[in-house]
């Protein structure tokens, strides 16, 4: 690549114009250069001699006529063994490293290794000398926290290789070439455990994607049961603020039943990510036993850090998410907020001065939301292993309002959307999941029949609980009342899910099943009444038990006790009839 | 020295250009006409063409002016000898007293690294039970209050200020009527905390680009503060009016706008500044409570909702009274857990009832009939309000617990309370059981 430099010749906000000579290429990297400080940017639009560069940094001091040097490469992340338990910022910048290094500040223009040069790696090989191997293929592995993390052909090599030699088995830095291949031109090439992926190319080097149907555990019932997420599937958390879409996703990134969880904290509040940071590494996994951390990789681009890092920070986390999917691993990607990733798009649009689509949002918004979910799937890969990524992305609409459009972008294209509401978060109905707008066309696996029974209580109860604002109790008949009790069970005692409590927070599928089906059953018995007190009371009985239920451990003694003390109680109501 | 420029080649709203070299971006120039001398930030550099917004406005601007680039970006002074002082949106002093310039510093600095950010958890204790007990400020926390003009949210400031366990406090006025600036520091001065405060006053009858500075050199000096180790209280009044001098810079500079003519930049621009609050590990924190005042009393308003979307809850102010609902302080339950057992209990338990109150109240309203249950809730009602949440109760968290006892004692039989029976044997006061 032959190295360009341009000069600055306007400065906006974080853009610059630059004049250049040569040859220079769309997305590529550049750097400002100011007295010993580099800026890193990269290329955004290109019209005649003059490049439009968006910086990664703050522009402050910044002059017409400083220099800017091309890179020639697209703006890539480092991929190799050592990214679990990392915290990146949104340009893979390792922020503990830099916190050691420069204190309570980010420093401007300062980049570190994102992966340690001096940790070595005990490496197995998988291939010998003479074998054809071909991008994304394995060449061997090292143990990474409690995974196997193939050490695989870099994806941007073409064509067959033919393995000339591999070093033994033993422990290598990620810079030591342990294999050596042959491309077909007859060009030699000696591959390290790490390579660099452009973060804006979809990653697929796969056989073929595959129609993703097995549920997405998360734990938390209502999802689960009513609105499923499938490995390899998308869904997105949009509602107002303070609805409860980080701590959704929080909870989320703790109990899911994946391999890798990637946490992409993309301009929200640093004091959010802070305690997944604290708190993580002293997390036990249940699946595993070891801390949480060791499953995840953190990328906090903050509200207060640079937008246009900001704006590539969720490219960067989704493709980790990729690499990993390549290992055939499951691998979640939670994204808070989509929004503010839109809006940085917005930002740039409106110095690149574009003609504005609606609340001057920019008109490739909708295409750019689409090919961001449509990086999530679920893959065959080379060996018949399969692998998945699953995307679910928060979206913060302006007032709430779900009619704006980088909502209305992501309802298009994803697999399930969990729409938070404000009346059930001020009723403090957590999680407030919208049980009657949100839907998903993933399926669950809880039987269909229960949870259609239970969808349609709900739904009687919505339609009750509206006629009896006009009407009062007096006015709604017994029945009727009835219905709108059992709606108000099912909510309270299984929509609703107490995320702080080590029991209820995570409901295992074998349980939620179970529950659910004794829930509908007493949806569907008839239960007799003297009059609509007593109909009160024995429901708010009936709900105390079944949430001291929930706070007993799955299948101990005391949860079968207290399900036989439920049963009773049931009983006792319908044989009074 | 630096080149002085002489040709302004155009006036539009409150921006200038001229032509100029070797001009950093947003550094600061001067510029003078004949109405004095006035402070002007670069925003934006074409060439050889600069754009400065002017902080003392255009108005007056000759094309001859002199505009003389001072090769620094806006600082600020950080002394110890700020204490006390009252200066303007440019930093100079609006008290009468010296200018203070020693220790200049930067103003917008870089933000503060996540991995040395850490989970809060110092209770401030404001004597104000609805904040104590029921939305505990906290250490760090960045807090608006939601209300609408007429409302005495200056007073709340001002009074949280004056009562808050903290060393410094720094206000941040944007916009401010001249009485209510008037008003603010008299009651700091009489409750004996001017000596601790330092005040960026920017009023409604100044320039309104001085008013942009405001936020930036309050926690400036904050920031610097709270790295020796002050716990640091900066106070922002009114964050609306910061937002509409965004929204008329972006207008001058043609900006596309996103929402209701505010820029699409709005939330990236209140972030930096909220987050801006930070516990430093080992030394001093910076609290931020802002007034976001609510145009048409409409929390969709692009204001209101970006900044419900930065910071950590909110106190929504109406009728004179923090409104138990809505209300949110999104760390509360970092510091209600160690102060008092009966503290989360109270708290839950307390709004749950004043919930059902409300909803007989507005059984009676309709004409319903009340029952004995009604007419308990009724009392307990009355009760909260005149015991809890007016204003005017001043007494600390302990108190304030206790008395909420004592409130649901004189409404209540233990039983009907729903609270643990183990706190009801170890809090329900003797006497009033009888009743
Ligand atoms: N599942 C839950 N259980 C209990 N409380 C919750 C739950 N979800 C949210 N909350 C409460 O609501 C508050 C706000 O939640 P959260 O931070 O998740 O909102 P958000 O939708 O992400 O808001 P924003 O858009 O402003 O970031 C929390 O601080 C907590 O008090
Ligand atoms: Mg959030």
């Amino acid at each position: 690549m032959n190295k360009q430099t341009g000069k600055i010749i306007g400065i906006s906000g974080n853009m610059l114009t630059v004049s250049f000579e040569g040859t220079i290429t769309q997305n590529e990297v550049g750097y400002a250069v100011r007295g010993n400080e580099k800026l890193k940017s990269e290329v955004i639009r290109i019209q005649g001699d003059k490049a439009y560069m968006q910086v990664f940094e703050s522009t402050k001091g910044l002059k017409v006529g400083d220099r800017v040097e091309f890179t020639g490469d697209l703006l890539s992340v480092q991929l190799g063994p050592g990214l679990l338990t990392q915290i990146y910022d949104g340009l893979q910048n390792p922020l503990p490293e830099l916190a050691e290094a420069h204190g309570f500040f980010l420093p401007r223009g300062v980049i570190l290794d994102p992966l340690s040069k001096d940790a070595k790696w005990h490496l197995t090989p998988l291939v010998k000398a003479g074998d054809v191997v071909r991008k994304g293929h394995y060449l061997g592995w090292v143990p990474e926290t409690q995974f196997k993390h193939y050490v695989m052909v870099p994806f941007y090599m073409d064509g067959d290789l033919t393995v000339e030699s591999v070093e033994k088995e033993g422990d290598y830095t990620i810079d030591q070439p342990i294999v050596t291949v042959r491309d077909e031109k007859g060009q030699k090439h000696g591959l390290t455990m790490v390579f660099e992926w452009p973060v804006k190319l979809p990653v697929n080097i796969y056989k073929q994607k595959i129609l993703p149907t097995q549920p997405l555990v998360t734990k938390a019932r209502i999802i689960d049961t009513f609105f499923p997420v499938a490995k390899g599937g998308t869904y997105c958390i949009p509602g107002p603020f303070g609805a409860g879409k980080t701590v959704l996703q929080q909870i989320t990134s703790r109990y899911a039943d994946v391999d890798i969880v990637i946490i992409a904290a993309c301009g929200e509040r640093a004091g959010e990510i802070v305690e997944t940071m604290r708190e993580f590494p002293e997390l036990v996994d249940p699946r595993t036993g070891k801390s949480l951390m060791e499953r995840t990789i953190i990328i906090a681009n903050t509200s207060s850090m640079p937008v246009a890092a900001r704006e590539a920070s969720v490219y960067t986390a989704t493709t980790l998410g990729e690499y990993y999917r390549q290992m055939g691993l499951d691998v979640l990607l939670l994204a808070d907020s989509t929004s503010r990733w839109a809006q940085a798009m917005r930002e740039l649009s409106g110095r690149l001065e574009e003609i504005p689509g609606e609340e001057a949002f920019p008109a490739y918004l909708e295409s750019r939301i689409a090919e961001f979910y449509e990086r999530a799937g679920l893959v065959e890969l080379f060996n018949g292993e399969q692998g998945s990524l699953t995307i679910g992305g928060t979206v913060s609409p302006a007032g709430g309002n779900f009619e704006e459009p980088v909502t209305q972008a992501t309802l298009k294209v994803v697999g399930a959307f969990h729409g938070l509401s404000r009346e059930r978060s001020n009723a403090r109905r957590f999680p407030a999941i919208h049980p009657l707008d949100s839907w998903s066309k993933y399926d669950s696996f809880v039987p269909e029949n229960n949870v259609s029974i239970s969808r349609d209580f709900l739904e009687k109860g919505a339609d009750v609980h509206q006629m009896m604002m006009v009407v009062g109790e007096e006015g709604t008949s017994q029945e009727d009342f009835v219905t709108y009790l059992k709606s108000e069970f099912l909510d309270a005692v299984f929509l609703q899910q107490n995320a702080f409590d080590p029991v209820d927070a995570a409901t295992n599928p074998d349980r939620q099943t179970h529950v659910i089906t004794q829930i509908a059953s007493v949806l569907e018995s008839e239960l007799q009444f003297a009059d609509k007190e007593e109909a009160r009371n024995f429901f708010y009985d009936l709900r105390q038990k079944f949430i001291d239920w929930n706070y007993l451990e799955w299948q101990s003694d005391e949860f079968r006790t207290q399900e036989k003390t439920i049963q009773t109680l049931i009983k006792g109501k319908t044989q009074d009839a | 020295m630096r080149k002085v420029y002489n040709k302004v080649l155009s006036v539009s709203g409150n921006v200038i250009t001229v032509k100029a070299a070797d001009v950093g971006y947003e550094e600061l120039a001067e510029i003078t006409t004949r109405r004095g001398k006035s402070l002007a930030q670069v925003i934006k550099i074409e060439e050889d063409t600069v754009s400065l917004q002017v902080f003392a406005g255009s108005r007056g601007v000759s094309t001859s002016d002199e505009v003389r680039f001072l090769g620094h970006p806006m600082q600020v002074a950080f002394s110890e000898n700020m204490l006390g002082r009252i200066f303007n949106g440019s930093g100079v002093p609006r008290d009468g007293g010296p200018e203070i310039a020693e220790n200049l510093i930067e103003i917008a600095g870089p933000s503060v690294n996540p991995a040395k950010r850490i989970i809060p958890k110092r209770m401030i204790r404001t004597n104000i039970p609805m904040i104590d007990v029921f939305n505990s400020l906290v250490a760090s926390q960045k807090l608006p209050i939601f209300s609408v003009s007429g409302e005495p949210y200056n007073e709340l400031l001002a009074r949280i200020a004056l009562q808050a366990e903290v060393d410094m406090i720094i206000l941040g006025g944007i916009g401010l009527k001249f009485d209510e600036y008037m008003k603010f520091r008299n009651t700091l001065e009489a409750g004996g905390a001017l000596n601790r405060s330092i005040i960026f006053m920017h009023t409604a009858s100044d320039p309104v680009v001085e008013g942009l500075m405001v936020p930036d050199l309050c926690l400036a000096v904050a920031e610097k503060f709270a790295l020796q180790g002050k716990e640091v209280l900066v106070l922002l009044t009114d964050m609306t009016n910061f937002s509409d001098a965004l929204k008329e810079i972006a207008i001058t500079m043609e900006q596309v706008p996103s929402n209701r003519g505010y820029p699409g930049d709005l939330y990236s621009q209140l972030a930096s500044r909220y987050e801006k609050a930070v516990d430093f590990e080992g030394t001093g924190a910076i609290t931020i409570l802002a007034v976001t005042t609510m145009p048409g009393d409409d929390v969709t308003h692009p204001v209101p909702d970006n900044t419900g979307y930065i910071t950590e809850g909110q106190f929504y102010l109406r009728n004179g009274r923090i409104e138990p609902f809505g209300s949110l302080s999104r760390l509360k339950q970092q510091v209600n857990k160690d102060s008092r057992d009966d503290h989360r209990a109270i708290m839950d338990g307390m709004i749950q009832l004043y919930a059902q109150y409300l909803e007989t109240e507005e059984k009676r309203s309709m004409g319903f009939r009340m029952s004995p249950w009604d007419e308990k809730l009724q009392r307990y009602g009355r009760l909260f309000e005149s015991g809890m949440m007016d204003l005017s109760v001043n007494i600390p968290l302990e108190e304030a617990l206790d008395r909420g006892w004592s409130i649901l004692a004189q409404c209540f039989k233990p039983e009907e309370t729903g609270l643990r029976s183990e706190l009801i044997k170890k809090f329900w006061p003797e006497k009033q059981q009888a009743d």
